[in-house]
């Protein structure tokens, strides 16, 4: 199948293009942001106030990283749970958010705004976060520094690897994968 | 009596918190090792690949493997001939949780449950105390996710649920769990006790070397059938597919009050940092 090297801003015609199953390096801005940070975004688009960035077309990565040492870009930063944003990912979907990145399975309502806000949801390797910083190449906190590891980091990703979940044509990676190795363990010790 | 300073315990407390933050212990990565080489999914072996690679990477660049470093978990047997000077014992593990979390450059994450606040040093621990004979203090340590703790249940059974129903509980929480928890996952089992000892028993389970048989033989043979159905569900490595949802299950039983049959589980992720040392 080969991997797929995609570039944020995602254009519609690059989401569209992604289907459930496919390993992609993804390249280019991208924002941190989990549970207080969504909880202050979803405030603000409440109450009509501008967001601390453009979301359209962005990428959000679930992730509360580890403190950076010094000389680090950042510290470890694997994937949170996606679920505790579910809430909130609609809200952003709708205002042109089109990629979101983390690990687990997500809610119905938000594979229905996946398929109707044409956009993709991604899984990283949880537990992965030394690899994964790796592909990381700066890293600048834009909001909300008071929530420390929560805060709201501009991150310059290349090739960040992760495996698309959940696609516009409302596939899920969880529910195929799964069912396809249902009942193939076999105990030969 | 063998006294031993406060200093002494924040300071090994501290380093065990660091050094287990960046190095996989061996029974894990090990355990790792066997799934990849069992794994028959390819999205499966590529995420066991990447595991262990992030292993190394961690280990050699001394990052930390999860940046969920956890809450900070203790088993502590103290032995009745020792005797803690200065500050007392649940002072000192809080002191040397600060030091390895601020020194170790690792994620605060306690908070308050209400206000959602961090509290900004990773304290408090989490801490049982046991009594044991001798002048030692054994201190047993590991660094708690948030993700597997969350996919953890509890359930007041009914004693005539008897083994079958346990083992069904045990494998519906691994449905229900799916990707969320990270797995592969290690399965901390705590049978009997009452409501809150069989959550302990669950996560003492856990501090059992992963590839450790159970010396009780029906708990034993409880073990095999529960992991052969968890990874008969398909999950797989981070729920991508496969038959790799399980490293292993840890089970301990303690006797119950004769009305009830506490079963708890603790879901424990591939991330499996643990260390001890004894003063
Ligand atoms: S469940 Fe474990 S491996 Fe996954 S993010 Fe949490 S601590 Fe890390």
């Amino acid at each position: 199948m080969g991997i797929k090297k995609i570039t944020t801003p995602l254009a519609d015609d690059t989401v569209l293009s992604l289907k459930t199953g496919d390993e992609v390096l993804i390249s280019g801005v991208i924002y941190t942001a989990r549970d207080q940070a969504h909880f202050r975004l979803v405030k603000l688009i409440e109450e009509n106030k501008p967001l601390p960035f453009d979301i359209r077309g962005q990428v959000i990565y679930y992730v509360g990283p580890t403190p950076e040492k010094p000389g680090e870009v950042i510290g470890s930063a694997g994937p949170t749970t996606s679920y505790r944003m579910d809430k909130y990912a609609p809200i952003l979907m709708k205002l042109g958010l089109k990629g979101m990145i983390g690990k687990g399975k997500r809610s119905n309502e938000v594979k229905e705004a996946i398929q109707k806000y044409k956009a993709v949801y991604f899984g990283a390797i949880g537990g992965a976060g030394a690899l994964i910083s790796k592909s990381i190449k700066s890293s600048k906190v834009i909001a909300y520094e008071d929530l420390l590891s929560e805060a709201i980091r501009e991150l310059i990703v290349e090739d960040f690897p992760a495996i698309v979940v959940n696609d516009v044509y409302g596939g899920d990676l969880y529910e195929e994968g799964r069912k396809r190795y249902e009942n193939k363990y076999a105990v030969n010790d | 009596m063998r006294f031993i300073t406060s200093e002494e315990i924040s300071n090994a407390v501290k380093n065990l918190i660091i050094n287990s933050s960046v190095s996989l212990p061996e029974d894990t990565y090990k355990g790792l090792k066997q799934a990849f080489e069992k794994e028959i999914s390819e999205s499966g072996k590529t995420v066991l690949r990447q595991i262990l690679l992030n292993a190394e990477i961690a280990e050699t660049e001394n990052k930390p493997l999860c940046q969920d470093t956890g809450l900070a978990v203790f088993f502590v047997e103290i032995g009745m001939n020792v005797a803690v000077r200065d500050k007392n014992l649940t002072d000192a593990i809080n002191e040397g949780t600060r030091r390895g979390y601020s020194e170790g450059f690792l994620r605060k994450s306690t908070c308050d449950p209400l206000t959602r606040k961090n509290i900004g040093d990773n304290t408090p621990a989490i801490i049982h105390y046991e009594f044991t004979n001798g002048d030692k203090l054994r201190i047993m340590y590991a660094a708690k996710g948030g993700g597997s703790e969350n996919m953890s249940g509890i359930k007041m059974m009914r004693p005539s649920d008897g083994k079958d129903g346990i083992m069904d509980f045990v494998v519906q929480i691994m449905q229900a769990a799916g990707p969320n928890p990270c797995p592969p996952n290690i399965i901390g089992v705590g049978i009997g006790g009452n409501f809150e000892r069989s959550a302990i028993l669950a996560k003492k389970s856990l501090f059992r070397k992963l590839g450790e048989r159970n010396s009780d033989h029906e708990l034993d043979e409880m073990e095999k059938i529960i992991l052969e159905r968890i990874n008969n569900i398909g999950t797989g490595p981070m729920g991508f597919g496969g038959i790799c949802t399980a490293l292993g299950v840890h089970i301990i039983k303690e006797p119950c009050h004769i009305a009830s049959l506490p079963v708890a589980v603790n879901i424990e992720c591939h991330s499996h940092r643990h260390a001890e040392i004894t003063i």
